[in-house]
């Protein structure tokens, strides 16, 4: 894992000193709410329906036990004994108080954590694969270069006041399981006559107006990566559009202009940004390389794992992913346990999590975008343990990509922004499907909430996607079909005429009984949907 | 009727205008007619809330009731966790909401 130098460690204590004092300042009555709402979302503190909301950056979904334990104090300390993690891989506290924020801010700092760049019209949180470093399919650990990213992003001077928020994302992998082109940049690592490179997807992202980034670059030397970023912004930050909220981000700009022309663009600006000289030296890239280097595996550990218990034998199906290492697994926990909220942790939990993360998983976890969090390393001789330990803190359900592995956002039981709430729509599509079994025959099938257009519960992306809407002030939930955020894309379609609370749950089960009725072999769900289309499944909702 | 309401400023807790001051309990909320924004332009020169805004609410026996849900979950808290409303030992308070 990347560890803080002494300028990193420098630029994130002057930043909560520089807050502690406008925070003072605000509570003192110095300054107004319009001239501190900029500066509060600048370190990730929203204002929401209840109380302060704090969003912390976890670089790339990546973190030791040591800040993990960390964000497990901040819930016991600051907030209501619990954080919620986020479909961009981050952290979120509910009830924070202002007078706590500086506070918080240094804690985290002790631990090389922030909340810099979670909010406003800059590079927020650069996103990346789960198993990075572990995935038997990566051509290489993206996270060096998402570091690199991170920290060529950090306050950067051009980019601070985008027309928009600007997310990135890097995966090396062909299976993304990053929803890399649903990102503002999606960055595939690629290769080209073995050597390392980077394509390049600009111009994806859901919302109010969701587009799947085109390709506008197949392949550009690693040792060009920042150049090409760097172009890639400079294009947009000229010309998106600042007089439009809805029309500022970077996909509207590439939709009007087309992606060659602003392929173009990027080129022309490329050549300039390449005499600059903002490439890193290759000293500095092997010296953040270096901290993603392979932990210690044991050699010759067996393959082989007891599935004597039932209960484990389900758990180690569903959850447990083939990792690179000979002897080793990689161990999804899923944080979506029937009747409870999608990405929510106890503290107790998220210090479970740590324990167990530092004595069987190298001391690395991972936040997914899915809300869920992995250990990354598990020798498999220590899989029952770690099961058994999961089961003792009710962190072993084994639902990973079922129906119930639901991504739902806040909505409207935290969210200002929400027209609707989303989790208990969440809760009450779980329970109907509580049974395991009757989970584990619909096989894979991605479902996810939003309670407003910003779609921060990714429903375009969802197998089955439900948006909450405000009909004339009551809760209203359109049903969508068919999208996907991974390596194959898509967006899902709008059935029809939304439904209540209870009936979007009942239009769900009719979708998987039209499903159960017309899937040939092994199809999962989003593959007969492809293959029948759209019409008989409005069919089995609307009759 | 009216109501007046915004976030503390520094626990950023829900806050309803009772007339001579704040509560976090709209049961205390009066109805500001249409003098809600002259308290409000007070208020938020004091310094005191923070984004208060004016909202439609009907009276009931139980006291003011918000019109719009969003506001109903504002005044008592999420309904996923009970245990952090204003009523947590209410295992009805939540009906009010919705």
């Amino acid at each position: 894992m990347y560890k803080y130098d002494t300028y990193d460690q420098a630029i994130v204590d002057a930043r909560v000193a520089e807050f502690a004092d406008q925070v003072r300042r605000r509570l003192a009555g110095e300054i107004t709410e319009d001239q501190f709402k900029p500066l509060r979302l600048m370190n990730g503190l929203y204002l929401q329906l209840h109380a302060y909301m704090l969003r912390v950056a976890i670089p790339y979904g990546t973190l030791d036990s040591r800040q993990m334990r960390m964000l497990a104090h901040i819930a016991r300390k600051y907030d209501r004994d619990y954080g919620h993690f986020t479909t961009r891989q981050n952290i979120q506290y509910n009830w924070i108080k202002l007078d706590d924020a500086p506070a918080i801010l240094a804690d985290l700092a002790t631990v090389e954590m922030h909340a810099i760049q979670t909010s406003g019209n800059c590079i927020r949180n650069i996103s990346s694969d789960q198993y990075a470093g572990a995935a038997a399919d990566e051509i290489a650990d993206p996270r060096p270069w998402a570091e690199l990213l991170r920290q060529w992003s950090t306050f950067h001077p051009e980019f601070s006041y985008l027309p928009r928020k600007f997310k990135i994302a890097v995966i090396a992998a062909d299976e993304d399981r990053a929803a890399m082109r649903l990102h503002d940049i999606g960055i595939q690592l690629v290769e080209r006559d073995g050597k390392l490179g980077a394509a390049f997807y600009v111009g994806g992202g859901m919302g109010r107006t969701p587009m799947v980034a085109p390709l506008i670059k197949d392949y550009v030397p690693i040792e060009d990566f920042l150049s090409y970023s760097e172009a890639c912004l400079r294009v947009y930050n000229r010309h998106g559009r600042r007089d439009n909220i809805y029309k500022a981000r970077i996909k509207i700009l590439i939709h009007e202009l087309g992606a060659q022309e602003y392929a173009r663009q990027v080129e022309e600006e490329f050549a300039h940004v390449k005499t600059l000289g903002i490439d890193p030296p290759a000293a500095e890239l092997e010296r953040i390389s270096a901290f993603f280097a392979p932990p210690a595996f044991e050699a010759g550990l067996s393959d082989e794992i007891d599935r004597t218990d039932p209960d484990f034998a389900v758990w180690l199906d569903q959850n447990v992913k083939a990792h690179k290492q000979p002897g080793y697994a990689i161990v999804n926990i899923s944080l979506k346990k029937t009747g409870e909220i999608p990405g929510d942790a106890s503290s107790a939990q998220i210090d479970v999590m740590a324990d167990i993360a530092e004595a069987y998983s190298f001391d690395e976890l991972r936040v997914t975008h899915a809300q869920n969090i992995v250990l990354p390393h598990v020798a498999k001789r220590d899989l029952y343990t770690v099961w058994q330990k999961l089961v003792d803190a009710d962190l072993a359900a084994p639902n990973l990509d079922l129906i119930s592995d639901i991504i739902a956002c806040p909505g409207l039981d935290y969210c200002s922004l929400a027209n609707a709430r989303s989790i208990p729509i969440a809760q009450k599509i779980a329970q109907r499907f509580a049974d395991l079994d009757r989970q584990r025959d619909l096989g894979e099938l991605k479902l996810k909430i939003s309670g407003c257009i910003n779609a921060c519960g990714h429903h375009h992306a969802g197998h089955i996607g439900i948006l909450g809407v405000d009909r004339k002030g009551t809760e209203n939930y359109q049903l969508s079909l068919g999208g996907s955020g991974a390596e194959d894309t898509s967006l899902g379609k709008i059935t029809g005429p939304g439904f209540d609370e209870d009936g979007v749950v009942d239009a769900v089960e009719r979708v998987t009984d039209k499903y159960l009725e017309l899937r040939e072999g092994g199809e999962r769900f989003l593959d007969t949907y492809r293959r029948v289309g759209f019409d008989p499944f409005k069919e089995a909702i609307y009759g | 009727m009216k109501l007046l309401t915004g976030n503390d400023l520094a626990s950023g807790a829900v806050t309803w205008w009772t007339g001579n001051g704040w509560s976090i309990h709209v049961e205390d909320a009066i109805d500001v007619d249409e003098h809600g924004d002259a308290v409000l332009a007070v208020e938020e020169a004091a310094r005191r809330v923070n984004a208060p805004y004016i909202i439609d609410a009907v009276g009931t026996a139980e006291g003011p009731r918000p019109a719009h849900i969003k506001d109903r979950i504002r005044a008592l808290g999420p309904t996923v966790r009970p245990d952090l409303t204003l009523k947590p030992a209410d295992p009805n308070a939540g009906d009010w909401v919705i």
